[in-house]
């Protein structure tokens, strides 16, 4: 059983708010990130879950009508600050959309599209290793091996899923972002991925929403509860699951609302 | 008593037709015993409707044939034995005659045109007259023969919505009748004309120079690779070659970049350079554009000329942008989001993304936009007529003048036209060699859209 | 922690990396440029259109504008024999055109401004005065003073274009006070003409009406029940896929093909007039119909199902929910795209070509089926012309005409906003 880790959370939030326009979506969390267990976000649809986990990567960014009070560190460093690269961020804190979205490219392209842009390969052959080392971590090379070459939206729903997480890996991230990876697939893909996230799991800091409480706490050791916009509880994933401290978390993980 | 004033006449019958069988049908629905299964506006238009078509499509007949009949009976006459024999004096009495008959020419240069005019004057008014009698007559027997069949159970309005559907169809036929008629039109003359000049001549040839006489032996001026050259040179080389960068980086830029404010007017903007008429263009090309270029080219050491290819394709290719950008604009706009998204959160700047997943993403649909703006590039004619010049020359200097397949239509139909000579007709066949082209590129381009839009759905 | 997947791993990238941070540096700067790029060339854009309406602007509005010299004339002494009396009366036109005011006018401005004196005035001169006369019978009874139109390099000379030789006969006459510039209202009522100071646009503008309103009588009806057909009741076999082909071809077809069609057919075969109105409305209603029915059915299909299925339900008949439903809800999609439609016929010159809409016309069509020419070709033949006095006119005429488009379109996009409902 893991002992309590004295290191240092890999990412921390204090007193984020974040609205749109004039609604206000997230009210003051605070939350830590740690760099080796799989931190789950829970809660009832449109309670800002998804809306939190973006603003771990900046992807709010893109949306225009979005404001972001509050602070978000990342190894110690703010990073809504000025000083702070938004695009060496994204490679630092990877993503995984709610619907797989590969690019229409090859599915070695797929995989080398981010580590191409940084510039992280000297050359094909070191490329070559990206991609493989990227698919092998995925799981997804033995089925794609022979077939690098055709086009990634041709793989089924489960494979483009682990193809994207692929993608994210091959630019060496520290902190894998998902949203919701499995509500598109079908339980025999998601149970693939979910032992996909157990073997990344200590590699990198995992995040994951997920409407799923089962999956929560299957896969993840620490899990925060969400509630329009606030965070109502945030602890061990045992501990809020038999033991909740907060009523509402309480009813929600007994199904009384969600 | 003018083809207008009798379809009046019948649809004033016809108006009468119809007070009088709804107000039968009325009476229908006062009964109280069942109810009638149309209103009475329905019974009424039933009348009115079989009153006036069978009338109206006799006189459309009429309107041709008694033309034929009026000239018939005048030629028979005995005045007509005094005309010339000359087809032209002919033609040019008779059409005299027949203005002083109706009353458009004031006075007489031929005495014999003056002698014609009665028998004229007395053959229009009787054919106009038999007009109207049969016309009326077709009228009063529909109409009675409807209003026989008027009864409270009497379906009407099934009836006259089964002549409307009909109506329906018709309108949409004329879509297809128009298709034909430009094909075969076209196609008739053309053939015409390879009758005279061979069709390898035409398509092959590099030497245009209509004015010259038609020798039995020699290779006639009709080779149209110069004229060819020139259409692909200012539509499809130098107007693309403005056209293509500012229309794709204008959509990047308003989809991608600017804020709505900037978005909701210069959008627009762009569609106001595509309303503006092309003489207009033109002219602007011709006067302020054009010598600018020349004088440009002579600086640079060109042979320039004031009538230059580089001048019209340039104003071209500003008219063609809105049609690549908004192509373009659609395409880039229809790529998913979640593609967007997904690279921007690998850490890809905005740029890049636009430049490695959005727009090959949105290629098919760019390409589709561009065939479809030299589809229309090679089509325009205001433009290059006003400014690029007549000279069929196949060169590849950008400020000297050419000319192209457009500018020659206009050019081989200015003036007298004699249909037969093959210089009308090589202005058919110049213009189904466009239709076909033209048509070629739009369905290429719809196919490749067609192509891309099922990719994403 | 899994040891499964650990192959060759080499060291975490070090983003504190002089190199990496270069290479990001580079990137900004490229993404800075390409944004540039985008800026730039919606503003290239933007400056063409700005430059051809501001070009066109400064050489038209002069055209609008035109040169007046004082003549004072006294019609009892010029020997016209016209009284108050037969201008009232019904022959008014036959009285005043037996008038020599060609004469009149020369022998005045002879007399007052030396020998030649007449040439300083433009052809049109006699006309004003003829209008003068008619609207002011008392003319023929005591003298007055009139401004008549002075000729074409007098009136450039004043605009400030002129020839130096030009500006010496006009200089003395500014000087004078004899010459002044005012609202050339010729050019709104006038028609063609050989001198650039005596053109109208009325003529050929009266052509443009007469043609589009043929052209909006044939293509308005025929496209909108096409769309209808296509859209409702069209069962999905060969024939329907043709009609549908047709028409998309159609709309995509170069205008001049239009042109060939319509003499071809309209003129040869069917002899109709050449030069007619009938026979332009004829062939821009084909071009045009294409665009409606496109529009139409775009218009038809937002229409949502609901309220077919709610008039449906009540029991009205297939056509009666077209007609008395699905019709008036579409109308505003159908109108915008109507007068897109005709905004698009009205500035059509080609096809007017090839049917002959190109003749001199020195006076304004009377019917639909007398000689006309339109405003876009009018444009056209005067641009042959390169003489001060020309471009002025030509572009003073392409801005009437950019005007009414404007108009045109403005009016499809307040009809677009105001009307339409989103579902």
């Amino acid at each position: 059983m893991d002992t309590e880790t004295l290191t240092a959370p890999k990412m921390t939030a204090r007193n984020v708010s974040v609205f749109y326009g004039p609604n206000k979506a997230i009210d003051d969390v605070s939350i830590d990130v740690s760099r080796e267990h799989v931190t789950a976000f829970i809660g009832p649809s449109g309670c800002g879950k998804s809306t939190f986990l973006r603003t771990l990567n900046r992807m709010n960014d893109t949306i225009p009508s979005a404001r972001f009070e509050g602070r978000i560190e990342l190894d110690g460093e703010d990073i809504y600050a000025a000083s702070m690269d938004v695009v060496q961020l994204r490679a630092r804190v990877g993503m995984v959309f709610q619907k797989p979205n590969p690019f229409p490219k090859s599915i070695y392209e797929n995989v080398a599209y981010g580590p191409r842009i940084h510039g992280l390969a000297a050359g094909k052959a070191e490329m070559d290793t990206i991609v493989e080392r990227s698919l092998k971590r995925a799981g997804l090379w033995d089925e794609v091996k022979e077939r690098l070459q055709e086009s990634g939206t041709a793989l089924s729903g489960g494979q483009q899923q682990r193809l994207c997480i692929a993608r994210a890996i091959a630019v060496d991230p520290e902190v894998i972002l998902m949203d919701e990876p499995c509500s598109a697939l079908d339980p025999i893909a998601t149970a693939k991925i979910e032992e996909l996230i157990h073997e990344l799991r200590g590699r990198y800091a995992i995040v994951i929403v997920t409407h799923n409480m089962q999956q929560a706490a299957r896969v993840s050791q620490k899990t925060a509860f969400f509630h329009l916009g606030t965070l109502i509880e945030y602890g061990e994933t045992t501990d809020i699951f038999t033991n909740p401290r907060e009523t509402r978390t309480k009813d929600y993980i007994t199904g009384r609302y969600g | 008593m003018s083809l207008g004033v009798i379809a009046l006449l019948v649809l004033g019958f016809g108006f009468i037709a119809w007070l009088s069988a709804k107000a039968r049908a009325a009476a229908f629905a006062g009964g109280g015993r069942q109810r009638p299964h149309s209103l009475p506006a329905y019974h009424g238009w039933y009348v009115a409707l079989w009153a006036v078509v069978p009338a109206l499509i006799f006189l459309a007949f009429w309107a041709f044939l008694s033309d034929r009949l009026v000239a018939d009976a005048v030629l028979s006459s005995p005045q007509a034995a005094a005309l010339p024999a000359i087809d032209m004096q002919r033609a040019a009495i008779l059409a005299e005659a027949r203005g002083l008959a109706t009353g458009a020419v004031g006075a007489a240069n031929h005495a014999e045109a003056s002698a014609l005019a009665p028998v004229y004057a007395g053959a229009i008014s009787f054919y106009a007259w038999l007009g109207l009698a049969i016309a009326l007559l077709l009228a009063f027997a529909g109409g009675a023969w409807a209003y026989t069949r008027l009864s409270p159970n009497f379906r009407a309005r099934t009836r006259v919505e089964r002549i409307v559907m009909a109506l329906l169809l018709t309108a949409s036929l004329i879509a297809i009748l128009t298709t034909l008629g430009i094909f075969l039109s076209l196609l008739f003359e053309t053939i015409r004309f390879f009758s005279m000049v061979s069709p390898g001549e035409f398509l092959f040839g590099t030497h245009w120079s209509p004015q010259t006489a038609v020798q039995p032996g020699e290779p006639s001026g009709f080779g149209s690779i110069p004229l060819f050259w020139g259409t692909i040179f200012i539509g499809a080389i130098i107007a693309m070659i403005v056209a293509i960068p500012l229309g794709l980086m204008s959509a990047i830029y308003l989809t991608q970049y600017a804020r709505p404010g900037l978005r909701r007017w210069m959008k627009p903007m762009l569609e106001v350079l595509a309303g503006v008429p092309t003489v207009v263009y033109g002219y602007f090309a011709a006067l302020t554009v054009a010598p600018a270029i020349r004088d440009l080219g002579i600086s640079l050491g060109f042979a320039a000329s004031t009538e230059s290819a580089l001048a019209a394709g340039l104003v071209m290719g500003v008219m063609i942008i809105p049609f690549v950008s908004s192509m373009a604009d659609d395409s880039i706009a229809a790529v998913p989001q979640a593609m967007r998204d997904g690279s921007l959160a690998m850490g890809a700047t905005r740029s890049e993304t636009i430049r490695k997943v959005l727009v090959p993403a949105a290629l098919p649909g760019v390409v589709g936009g561009v065939l479809l703006a030299v589809s229309r590039a090679i089509g325009e004619t205001m433009i290059v007529v006003m400014a690029a010049g007549l000279a069929a020359n196949l060169t590849a200097n950008p400020f000297a003048s050419v000319t192209t397949v457009t500018t020659q239509i206009v050019q081989l139909l200015t003036g007298d036209q004699e249909f037969d000579s093959p210089k009308t007709l090589a202005a058919f066949a110049l213009g189904m060699v466009l239709f076909l082209v033209t048509l070629a590129l739009n369905i290429v381009a719809l196919r490749v859209v067609k192509k891309y839009r099922e990719a994403y759905e | 922690m899994s040891e499964a997947f650990i192959s060759v791993d080499p060291t975490p990238t070090d983003w504190r990396d002089p190199a990496m941070q270069t290479r990001i540096r580079r990137r900004y700067a490229a993404e800075r440029r390409f944004r540039l790029i985008g800026l730039g060339a919606v503003l290239l854009s933007a400056g063409f259109l700005a430059f051809l309406l501001i070009s066109m602007a400064m050489n038209g509005l002069n055209g609008f504008r035109q040169t007046e010299l004082r003549l004072d004339v006294d019609l009892r002494q010029s020997g016209a024999a016209l009284t108050a009396a037969q201008l009232a009366g019904p022959d008014a036109e036959q009285a005043l055109a037996e008038v020599d005011f060609e004469g009149i006018m020369r022998r005045t401005a002879d007399a007052q401004y030396g020998p030649r004196g007449a040439r300083l005035f433009s052809p049109a001169g006699r006309l004003v005065l003829r209008e003068a006369v008619k609207a002011d019978p008392g003319l023929l009874t005591r003298p007055a003073t009139l401004w008549l139109p002075a000729e074409s390099g007098i009136d450039q000379a004043a605009k400030g274009h002129g020839t130096a030789e030009a500006d010496a006969r006009y200089r003395p006459l500014a000087e004078a006070g004899r010459a002044r510039i005012g609202f050339n209202t010729n050019f709104l009522t006038g028609a063609d003409a050989t001198d650039p100071t005596a053109v109208g646009i009325w003529g050929a503008f009266k052509g443009s009406l007469l043609t589009m309103i043929i052209t909006l009588l044939i293509a308005f009806p025929v496209g909108v029940l096409s769309a209808v057909y296509l859209e409702e009741y069209a069962p999905r076999n060969r024939w329907t896929d043709m009609i549908e082909v047709s028409i998309n071809n159609l709309a995509a077809v170069p205008s001049i093909i239009f042109g060939l069609l319509g003499l071809a057919v309209f003129l040869q075969v069917m002899h109709l007039p050449r030069s007619a109105p009938i026979v332009g409305g004829l062939t821009l209603a084909l071009m045009t119909m294409p665009v409606i029915v496109i529009a139409g059915r775009n218009a038809i299909k937002s229409v949502p199902p609901s309220i077919r299925d709610a008039a449906l339900g009540i029991g009205a008949s297939r056509i009666q929910v077209v007609f008395h439903h699905v019709i008036p809800l579409a109308l505003p999609g159908i109108l915008t795209g109507t007068i897109i439609g005709m905004a698009r016929a009205l500035g059509e010159t080609a096809p007017l070509l090839m049917i002959g809409m190109r003749a001199f016309i020195a006076s304004p069509p009377g019917g639909l089926a007398e000689p006309a020419t339109a405003l876009p070709v009018q444009i056209f033949l005067w641009s042959d012309d390169v003489s001060r006095g020309f471009v002025e006119k030509t572009s003073a005429a392409i801005i009437v005409l950019l005007v009414f488009l404007l108009a045109m379109n403005g009016l499809a996009i307040y009809l677009r906003n105001r009307f339409e409902k989103r579902w």
